[in-house]
Parts: C-alpha cells; sequence; structure tokens
C-alpha cells in the first residue's frame, strides 16, 4: 500500500516514541529487582569462596543477606597505598564500573593478565569469626582464552593460606575453560600456599598434574585441553597478588600483624 | 487460506523454521549446550515472535512500504530488549548463561522473515498462531539438540547427573566435541535427515551443474 511521506514521517515517529516508552517502562520498573538479583549473586560468590555456603547449596535471599552479615565485612581499599578508604561505601562502590572511569582508575602497568585498567580503589571482605579475622577474600580478574574471568581468591588469615578460589563470569569454552567452575578443581585449592620466602606470590596454575598439598604448595592441577585458561588464572593470580594488585594492602596488613 | 490446526502445526515437521527454511542457525549453534538454557531461549523467542507477529499485524495496514522493514525491527527490537529485562529479573541465573544470546535474537532471521511474510499479509490471530507455530518448530530442534548435547557432552539433562563423569569420581567420559559449536552442526543435520527420510518432498532439486559452470565462465572472462 502506498502512504504519503507525511504518513511515512507520522508513522515512525510515533512507532519509536511507543516503543521507547514501553521499553524504558519496563526496564524502570525492573531495575531494583535486577540490582538485588546482581548483589544476591555476588554475596553468593563471596560466602562461597570464604567457606560460609556449600557449593550446590540454595539458600534465600534472607539467609544469604543473613550470613554475609554475620560472617562477613565489606571495606574498601586503596590500592596504591594499601590503606582502607572510610570514605566510599563498600555496599554501593561498583569496582568494574570505576575500572572503567579515568578519574577513579589507573592504566594498568603491561602484564600478562592483560588488566588494561586498575581502579584506585577495590573492595575487600574481611572473613570474620566474632571480632577476629580469620581470612580475606579478594576480587581478581584477568583474560583467560575468550573472555575476561572474574572472581574471588580468599585467603586466610596468614596471608599465606589459599580458603578457596571462585569465578562468577567468564565466557571460556564449556567443558574445558569453563571447568574453572567445577567444584572438584575448586576444592583443589584450598591449604595451596600463595607467596614463597621472598614474598614474590607463587601461587600458579600446572600444566597437567600437581602434587598433594604438602608436597606441592605453590601449584593446582591444570584444566585438561585449557592450558590458555589455566594460564589466564595464573597471570591474573600474579598480577593481583603483586604490586599493581593487592600487594601494598597485604604488606600493610603484614605490618599490623607485626605489631600488634 | 489455510486453517488454524495448519498455521499452528506445519512448522513443527513440514515447515520447520530450522531444518526447512535453514533459518536461525546461529541461535541454535550457541544456545544448545544445556537443556535449560535451550527452554528459556525457546520460550524468550516464542513470546519476541507472538507480541511482534501480532504488533506488525495490527499496523500492517499502517506501516508505509518504503519503511517496512525498519519499522518491524524497531518492533522485534522493544520485544527483545522486552524479555531480556524479564530474564534479567526473573531468571538471573540463565540469563547470565544466554547473556549476548538474547539480545541477538533481534537477529534471528525466523522473527523477521514471520513478520514479512506472514504478519504484514494476515489478521492478528492468525499472525499470533503462526508466531506460536514457528517458535515452537524452532524450539523442538532447540530442545532435541539440546537434549544430545548436554546428555553426550556433559552427561547431565536440565543439569541433573544422567551418566557419572569422570571428573566427578564415575565412569562416563564426556566427548568434547558435543559441547563445541560444531556438535550443534551435526546433530541439526541429523535432524534434517531424518525428517527429510520421513517427508521426501522437502529434499531440494538437484543444484544444477550448468548454473555452476557458467558462473565460473563468467568469473573467468
Amino acid at each position: 500500500m502506498e502512504h504519503s511521506t507525511r504518513h511515512t514521517v507520522i508513522f515512525t515517529t510515533l512507532l519509536c516514541v511507543v516503543f521507547s516508552v514501553v521499553v524504558s517502562a519496563v526496564a524502570v520498573s525492573l531495575h531494583d529487582r535486577q540490582e538485588e538479583n546482581k548483589r544476591l549473586d555476588r554475596i553468593k560468590n563471596v560466602l562461597g569462596v570464604a567457606g560460609l555456603a556449600k557449593p550446590g547449596e540454595t539458600l534465600s535471599p534472607e539467609e544469604l543477606s543473613g550470613r554475609f552479615e554475620a560472617g562477613l565485612e565489606a571495606i574498601v581499599v586503596e590500592l596504591a597505598t594499601g590503606q582502607v578508604a572510610d570514605g566510599i561505601d563498600p555496599l554501593s562502590f561498583d569496582q568494574r564500573k570505576a575500572a572503567k572511569d579515568p578519574e577513579r582508575s589507573r592504566s594498568a602497568e603491561t602484564n600478562r593478565a592483560k588488566v588494561r585498567r586498575v581502579p584506585n580503589h577495590a573492595v575487600v571482605y574481611l572473613i570474620k569469626d566474632g571480632d577476629e579475622v580469620t581470612g580475606f577474600v579478594l576480587p581478581i580478574e584477568g583474560y583467560g582464552l575468550w573472555s575476561t574471568l572474574y572472581g574471588y581468591l580468599a585467603i586466610e588469615a596468614d596471608l599465606q593460606t589459599v580458603k578457596g578460589i571462585t569465578f562468577y563470569s567468564h565466557a571460556e569454552t564449556p567443558g574445558l575453560g569453563g571447568e574453572v567452575d567445577n567444584v572438584r578443581w575448586k576444592a583443589r585449592w584450598p591449604g595451596r600456599q600463595v607467596f614463597d620466602v621472598k614474598g614474590a606470590p607463587q601461587l600458579r596454575v600446572a600444566k597437567g598434574a600437581a602434587g598433594s598439598v604438602d608436597k606441592d604448595p605453590f601449584r593446582v592441577d591444570g584444566l585438561s585441553g585449557a592450558t590458555l585458561t589455566s594460564n589466564g588464572v595464573t597471570n591474573m593470580l600474579k598480577f593481583w597478588l603483586g604490586r599493581g594488585g593487592f600487594g601494598p594492602y597485604l604488606a600493610e596488613l603484614r605490618k599490623q600483624g607485626e605489631m600488634g | 487460506m489455510s486453517t488454524t490446526r495448519e498455521i499452528l502445526l506445519d512448522p513443527l515437521i513440514d515447515n520447520n523454521p530450522i531444518g526447512l527454511q535453514v533459518l536461525g542457525i546461529c541461535s541454535a549453534l550457541a544456545v544448545t549446550t544445556q537443556l535449560k538454557n535451550a527452554v528459556v531461549m525457546t520460550l524468550a523467542v516464542v513470546f519476541v515472535l507472538a507480541a511482534s507477529s501480532v504488533s506488525v499485524s495490527l499496523l500492517r495496514k499502517q506501516i508505509p512500504g518504503s519503511v517496512r522493514i525498519i519499522a518491524q525491527l524497531t518492533i522485534i527490537a522493544s520485544m527483545v530488549m522486552i524479555a531480556d529485562q524479564f530474564l534479567r529479573a526473573f531468571l538471573y541465573d540463565v540469563s547470565l548463561q544466554l547473556s549476548v544470546f538474547v539480545g541477538l535474537i533481534i537477529t534471528n532471521c525466523i522473527i523477521m522473515g514471520r513478520a514479512e511474510a506472514f504478519a504484514m499479509q494476515n489478521k492478528p490471530w492468525p499472525s499470533f498462531l503462526d508466531a506460536i507455530g514457528n517458535g515452537a518448530g524452532y524450539g523442538l530442534v532447540l530442545i532435541v539438540v539440546a537434549f544430545f548435547r548436554e546428555l553426550i557432552g556433559s552427561g547431565k539433562l536440565f543439569g541433573i547427573t544422567v551418566f557419572q563423569t569422570v571428573s566427578e569420581g564415575g565412569w562416563y567420559v564426556p566427548n568434547g566435541l558435543m559441547v563445541l559449536a560444531p556438535a550443534a552442526f551435526i546433530l541439526i543435520g541429523c535432524f534434517i535427515w531424518a525428517v527429510r527420510s520421513f517427508r521426501p518432498e522437502q529434499v531440494e532439486e538437484e543444484f544444477h551443474v550448468g548454473l555452476l559452470e557458467t558462473a565460473h565462465d563468467s568469473e573467468l572472462r
């Protein structure tokens, strides 16, 4: 059917306006729910890596929040100095957004984890048993084969022993690199050691099998068929535990530990 | 005029969008590693297809011929965004896994194809049935493919272990090929083969070799 130009212009304008209003209305009305989902997902991952939730355990939102409040405390750390930044609310601080904001981040030194920008601040979760801090959950990220992997590494209060590791977002090949999600693989991490005597991060993913925790403390079994993802995990651990990442904060903690 | 029954059931086997029309292959490769994802993707596509077909059909007399494709696309894109927002709000875990493929429903040729080929010429109710039928036809293939990929590739169905894999301490060595995209190609190929063995009328005429030679000659010149 032929239509006049006037009809075409009016029709397309109306069409765009009507559908943008509909889409915006849906997006706005569901926004809170979506943010809540993201928050709960983050909490679930932190609880899991801190050993406060068992893998595969289904928890209601209330239980998640409850356990989080009972066993964890979020703080914001200034990465360069290792000082706790009191001025920033850890619950609303979005580290990934901050890393993209030139005002709140710096470009990273060339590194094999292919981290380009490091935020000035990062959220660290303190694992608490009453008032005593029994461990730390550090966010880590880095490039694998196809994608950036985002996850958490939990270490004990001795800043040396691994409590757990998890990845909550990645797009590695399912069945190969995607096995970074595998519960049995993640179960090989607790007890491994992070730093050598010189204080350099040595924790890494081996190519092939690694020995037991006592005999081979710095290495974890590689993921078969996923050398590049395994290397990616090694690289990101090296980066985030080193000078450019949480190095200064960990040094600060050690100093406090010696004084205390 | 075809009957309601035909409009609804034809796309399942006789005129399957993936099997016969060979549309929507891209997403069929991407989301079929797990049954759960395939089912959610199917529901999302059925929703988008139905909503956009009905909208296009309602507006079919007003949509100017010169801009009809972009007008259809505006409608489809809006429906996709709505579906995506709902997934993120109510099925967060699945939406993480489907990630970009929900957004890519926009580029799923089935939806454009049905809007252009059917909804532009028909009343809302038949358009709705046509959309449901085609969505179901798409979903049927997705679910069949996902069933085999998940079972053979990871020994599970809907995430529940059926074959205990070696990495979980069992006996089953999963077939790594099945979790990669080529496996979906092979399975879709088998599906088309099976359907066409029962419905020989779906087999295309042999490509005329003479045409190829002519084309080749003209290229040389």
